[in-house]
């Protein structure tokens, strides 16, 4: 199979899904004629229309309760944000309603709608254009959420969230987009299950998103020092894979987390309890967390760098972590 | 009997029902029978959610806010069942999860009670969405209170409707209350309907004393509704009672209260229908107790219904394709258990 970017692969998603379920509807700011802000969406009005690529007014809470009532009356809308930064003004229908609806009302009516955004930092899109929120959503039972951060895994999940009946968060990040691979068909993984990307037995690195990538390439550099690294790329929070944590870091007795959002209450001090909980006799050292610092993103480039974790800084933590 | 007169001895009977509900409600609560104390009657606005029921068909969806009993028994609610949500039972129609203000059945088109102020609006924008979609003949209508008119999401679905020319009716039970705010010191104008028409909907204000004009203008609305035009409704009531079961109403004069009551719907009705000979008062005495005996059923019914399983607290967090959540407990045992023996 040819390279694809991560782009197209949640686009090819996207398309094989609406021409196999005709109650998808694809639904936010931008997303037909302009083709959507980060090209997600370009061409498939032509292909769908304007009966199912609904470009909407800049109303994400209106547009995201819409989505809401279409899930919740016969429909499989998928609704863009531009920015998962906007969320906020949707959190009502996303936390108080969408996530709650089956519960409150005892299992009788699902709501089976996916909310795709993007997130992170890397183009010194300042505070407001470069959060990574996903500790907000994880911490909202009933909700799902697929994070990936490869073309196969931007595929894959997200043709499976289209067939699922509770309501998805999707969170892609702004600096994949452009990220080129192969949509690997023998991918055997299911949804819910980590990948191990690497195997080590030193110590076990957790992460996902964009931070796959970073681990990757500090494991790549530890190997050349005699480091051997494992990391895992999580893929979904929501189902969250311990098992395969814990099983890795039972074999290495050290875990290191990267993520990119911030520390404090962030997912790296849920991922780093359960490891505790769940392998805490086999472990040699603390848990390490290495995440986003506790501030605002400043849009300076060189400030913006130095706030999430940098290749060099797993690297040099790592060797911490290691006592070397 | 002329159609007319059946339409409003039905509606007579609804909101007869709708009230003699509420006052059992009330009794429920005092009996302990009610889970939690935040019980919202709709006393005094009876005729809003029967006049606008009325011209409902039955596979419309509808949402409501947290005073919405009424609208759901004028959508063919079994008091029974609700009743025993009220008091979190097993038999509720959400199996005891919901209660009071989270109230919904799929089947009669009740998408959902919200405890969030203006929080089910657009979900009627979405249903509104699908029956266009599918090509359905169905409307969805949003019931709430004069409180969510200050609510900016009301406005982006009323846009979005209007826009996409939905099949969908906003629906506002003005009891000139929002808990113990008075209207007029929450919003600078009251003229809601205009709001509404400058959104491109069809707006229309009735007052809720006469539960025919509710229905007139309804029908007249909702005709516009199922031909492409959304529509805003606003029904002027009064709150006879406190904002909920436990409030006093300390912050309004009794003598507003007295004259607010004087706008009972349920009285209105009763005076034409005798005042014009069209029932008799064997007939008003024989409605009055079937309906007594039906609502008393419904409270023995909750208060005899099972509590709850407790370990169903865990399901319908997801569907069941999904893991369930692990109760706290197990983590900690799982946590303690020495992986080494
Ligand atoms: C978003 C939100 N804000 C505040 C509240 C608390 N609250 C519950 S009911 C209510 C008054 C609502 O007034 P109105 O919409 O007129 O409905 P009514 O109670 O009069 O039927 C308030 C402030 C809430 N539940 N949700
Ligand atoms: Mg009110």
């Amino acid at each position: 199979m040819s390279q694809i970017t991560y782009r197209e692969a949640l686009r090819i998603a996207l398309q094989e899904s609406m021409r196999e379920d005709s109650t998808i509807i694809l639904m936010g700011e931008d997303v037909g004629h302009y083709g959507g802000a980060y090209g997600v969406t370009k061409g498939m009005i032509e292909e769908f229309g304007e009966k199912r690529i609904l470009d909407t007014p800049i109303s994400e809470e209106g547009i995201v309760g819409t989505a809401v009532g279409s899930a919740m009356t016969g429909l499989r809308p998928v609704v863009e944000l531009m920015y998962v930064d906007f969320v906020m003004l949707a959190m009502d229908q996303l936390a108080n309603q969408a996530a709650k609806i089956r519960y409150m009302f005892g299992g009788q009516i699902s709501v089976p709608m996916v909310m795709r955004a993007q997130g992170g930092t890397g183009r010194s899109g300042a505070a407001q254009h470069s959060q990574s929120l996903e500790a907000w959503m994880m911490h909202t039972p009933g909700l799902l959420l697929a994070i990936p951060a490869t073309v196969t895994d931007a595929y894959f999940l997200l043709k499976h969230a289209l067939k699922l009946s509770d309501p998805v968060v999707f969170l892609e990040h702004k600096m994949l987009y452009t990220l080129k691979g192969e949509i690997n068909t023998s991918d055997s993984l299911s949804w819910g299950q980590a990948a191990v990307l690497r195997q080590g037995s030193d110590f076990t690195l957790v992460t996902y998103s964009r931070m796959v990538h970073r681990a990757l390439d500090a494991a790549e550099k530890l190997a050349e020092i005699g480091i051997q690294a494992e990391v895992i790329d999580l893929r979904t929070l929501y189902p969250l894979d311990t098992e395969t944590i814990n099983s890795s870091v039972k074999k290495t007795g050290r875990a290191l987390v990267v993520t990119e959002d911030c520390l404090t209450a962030g997912v790296s001090a849920e991922l780093s309890a359960r490891i505790m909980e769940g392998s805490f006799e086999f472990l040699e050292e603390p848990v390490l967390r290495l995440a986003g610092e506790d501030i605002p993103i400043p849009v300076s480039p060189s400030m913006e760098k130095e706030a999430v974790p940098s290749v060099d800084r797993i690297f040099s933590t790592a060797k911490l972590l290691l006592r070397k | 009997m002329d159609t007319k007169t059946q339409t409003m001895i039905r509606m007579y009977t609804q909101m007869l029902r709708i009230r003699t509900f509420e006052e059992r409600v009330g009794e429920l609560f005092l009996k302990g029978g009610t889970a939690g104390s935040m019980l919202h009657l709709s006393i005094g606005e009876e005729s809003a959610a029967v006049g606008v029921g009325e011209v409902m068909n039955s596979g419309d969806g509808f949402t409501t806010h947290h005073r919405g009993h009424g609208i759901f028994l004028a959508r063919g609610a079994d008091p029974k069942r609700m009743m025993a949500e009220i008091g979190g039972k097993e038999d509720g129609y959400c199996r005891g999860k919901g209660g009071s203000m989270h109230i919904a059945d799929n089947d009669l088109g009740h998408l959902g009670a919200n405890a969030i102020v203006g929080g089910g609006i657009s979900h009627v924008v979405g249903a509104g969405l699908t029956y266009q979609y599918l090509g359905k003949e169905q409307v969805a209508v949003a019931f709430f209170g004069d409180g969510a008119m200050q609510q900016g999401g009301l406005y982006e679905s009323m846009n979005l409707a209007a826009l996409w020319k939905l099949p969908v009716m906003f629906v506002c039970i003005n009891n000139e209350y929002g808990m113990g705010t008075r209207l007029d010191r929450a919003s600078a104008s009251l003229e809601f309907a205009k709001r509404a028409e400058t959104f491109g909907l069809n707006g229309l204000e009735v007052d809720g004393l006469d539960v025919c004009r509710v229905l007139q203008d309804a029908q007249e609305l909702m005709d516009g509704v199922r031909n492409g035009t959304p529509a805003f409704l606003k029904v002027d009531c009064y709150r006879f009672h406190g904002h909920a079961r436990k409030d006093k109403s300390h912050y309004r004069e009794e003598e507003e209260e007295h004259k607010g009551r004087e706008k009972d719907p349920i009285a209105h009705l009763e005076n034409q229908l005798v005042k014009n000979k069209l029932v008799t008062t064997e007939e008003l005495e024989r409605i009055k107790s079937q309906i007594d005996n039906e609502m008393d059923e419904a409270m023995e019914y909750a208060l005899n219904s099972s509590e709850p399983e407790t370990m169903q607290r865990f399901q319908d967090v997801y569907a069941p394709e999904s893991p369930e959540p692990l109760p706290v407990d197990e983590r900690i045992l799982q946590a303690l258990n020495d992986p080494l023996s």
